[in-house]
C-alpha cells in the first residue's frame, strides 16, 4: 500500500491529482491518501480511498503497512518516514500557487535530498516519474536510520538549562 | 530592582511545589503535526521532569500512554488545547484562555514549546508568571525565523533557532542562539 499525506492545513490538489492520475492508470497500485481540507477547486481523487483527516493513531497504522509514502514537504510526514524507516517521496508546497504561506518547504525539500530513502519531487511530472520508476526501485533502495531524538548537542543544552532552572 | 525583587518572590510562591516535591515541573506545548513531531525528539532533556504536554490534538496522548507503560514510567499529564490559525482571532483567544488555565493548574517551573500559537502564548504567560521559557524555532524555518518565534524573543530566556545562519540576522540582539537541530 502508498500512503499520500499533505497535512491538515491546507489542501494539496497539483500533488493529490497527480497520483490519482497515476493510479487511473497503474489499477493495480492500492493508495491511500490523507487529503486535508477541500479546497476551492473542490478537488476529489477518485482512483483510491481517502480522508480529509485522519487521527494520529491511524496515521501511525498507515505509515506502519505502507510500502512507501507520498508526502508534502513537512517536517511531520518526513521525520516520521525516516524514524519509521520508509522510503518516501515528497514535493513542497509554493506559496505562488496558494499552497502554503510561504515556500519554507522547498529549502525543506531540498535539504532532505540529501538523505537515503528521501526522493523529491520539483513538480506534478516529476512524481510521476518516479511513482513509475517506483515497481524497479522498491526491491534496491535504500533508507537512512534516524534515531527517535534530537542531536545530542541540542538535548543537552536544553538539559542543562532545565536543570539549572 | 524592585521588580526583580517582586518577581523572585512570585516565582517563590507560584512554585514552592518544587520546594516540596524536588522535582522539576515542565510544561512541553506545541501545536499538533510537525511541530509536536519535533517538540517529541527533545524529550530526553526532561526525562526525569514532572512533565505537562499541551497540543491541539486529543488523540496525541495515545502516543504518551504507549511510551509510558513500554519504559515504565508515570503517564505525563497530558491537555488539548483548540487549533486555531492565525487569522482565527476568536479561537485563538479561547486557545489563550485554555493555556492560561492550565499553566495556572499546573504551575510549570520551565516551559518549552517548537511553536506555533500555542507555544507562543504559553512563553508570553509562563515568563509573566516567573517561568524559565525554552523556544526552539521550528527546522522549517530556514530562512527566517517563524512569525510567532519572531515575536516570542522578549519572552524566551533561551531562544533557539535550527539554522546557525540565522544567528546573523538576530539585529536586535535578542540572543538567538544555535545548538543544533532536531534531525
Amino acid at each position: 500500500m502508498i500512503f499520500l499525506t499533505v497535512g491538515s492545513e491546507l489542501p494539496f490538489t497539483r500533488l493529490v491529482k497527480a497520483v490519482d492520475q497515476w493510479c487511473g492508470i497503474n489499477k493495480q497500485q492500492k493508495v491511500f491518501a490523507q487529503i486535508g481540507p477541500s479546497g476551492s477547486d473542490g478537488y476529489r481523487p477518485i482512483n483510491f480511498e481517502w480522508e480529509e483527516f485522519v487521527s494520529p493513531r491511524e496515521y501511525h497504522q498507515k505509515y506502519n503497512q505502507a510500502e512507501l509514502i507520498i508526502a508534502h514537504a513537512g517536517m511531520g510526514s518526513i521525520i516520521t518516514a525516516l524514524e519509521m524507516s520508509k522510503p518516501i517521496f515528497i514535493m513542497a508546497r509554493l506559496a505562488a500557487l496558494h499552497e502554503a504561506r510561504n515556500d519554507h518547504q522547498v529549502a525543506t525539500a531540498n535539504r532532505f535530498s540529501e538523505r537515503k530513502g528521501v526522493i523529491v519531487a520539483d513538480d506534478e511530472c516529476a512524481i510521476v516519474e518516479i511513482l513509475d520508476q517506483w515497481d524497479n526501485a522498491r526491491e534496491t533502495v535504500e533508507i537512512d536510520k534516524v534515531e527517535p531524538y534530537a542531536e545530542e548537542r541540542l538535548i543537552r543544552t536544553i538539559r542543562e538549562f532545565i536543570l539549572s532552572s | 530592582m524592585v521588580d526583580s525583587k517582586i518577581k523572585k518572590l512570585l516565582n517563590i510562591i507560584f512554585h514552592n511545589s518544587k520546594y516540596l516535591s524536588g522535582e522539576i515541573t515542565l510544561l512541553a506545548i506545541a501545536s499538533a503535526g510537525g511541530h509536536w513531531v519535533e517538540l517529541r525528539r527533545l524529550r530526553p532533556a526532561w526525562k526525569g521532569c514532572k512533565v505537562t504536554y499541551v497540543s491541539t490534538s486529543a488523540n496525541r496522548k495515545e502516543e504518551l500512554i504507549k511510551e509510558a507503560k513500554k519504559n515504565q514510567m508515570d503517564i505525563p499529564q497530558y491537555y488539548t488545547v483548540i487549533e486555531a490559525s492565525r487569522w482565527e482571532k476568536a479561537k485563538l483567544l479561547r486557545q489563550f484562555v485554555q493555556i492560561f488555565i492550565i499553566i495556572l493548574r499546573t504551575r510549570p517551573q520551565v516551559i518549552i514549546s517548537t511553536g506555533a500559537a500555542p507555544g507562543f502564548f504559553a512563553l508570553k504567560i509562563g515568563k509573566l508568571l516567573g517561568a524559565q521559557t525554552i523556544w526552539v524555532d521550528s527546522i522549517a524555518n530556514a530562512r527566517e525565523l517563524s512569525l510567532s518565534g519572531e515575536k516570542v524573543a522578549s519572552s524566551a530566556d533561551l531562544w533557539l533557532t535550527q539554522w546557525e545562519h540565522l544567528v546573523e540576522k538576530d539585529i536586535k540582539k535578542m540572543q538567538l542562539r544555535y545548538e543544533g537541530k532536531i534531525i
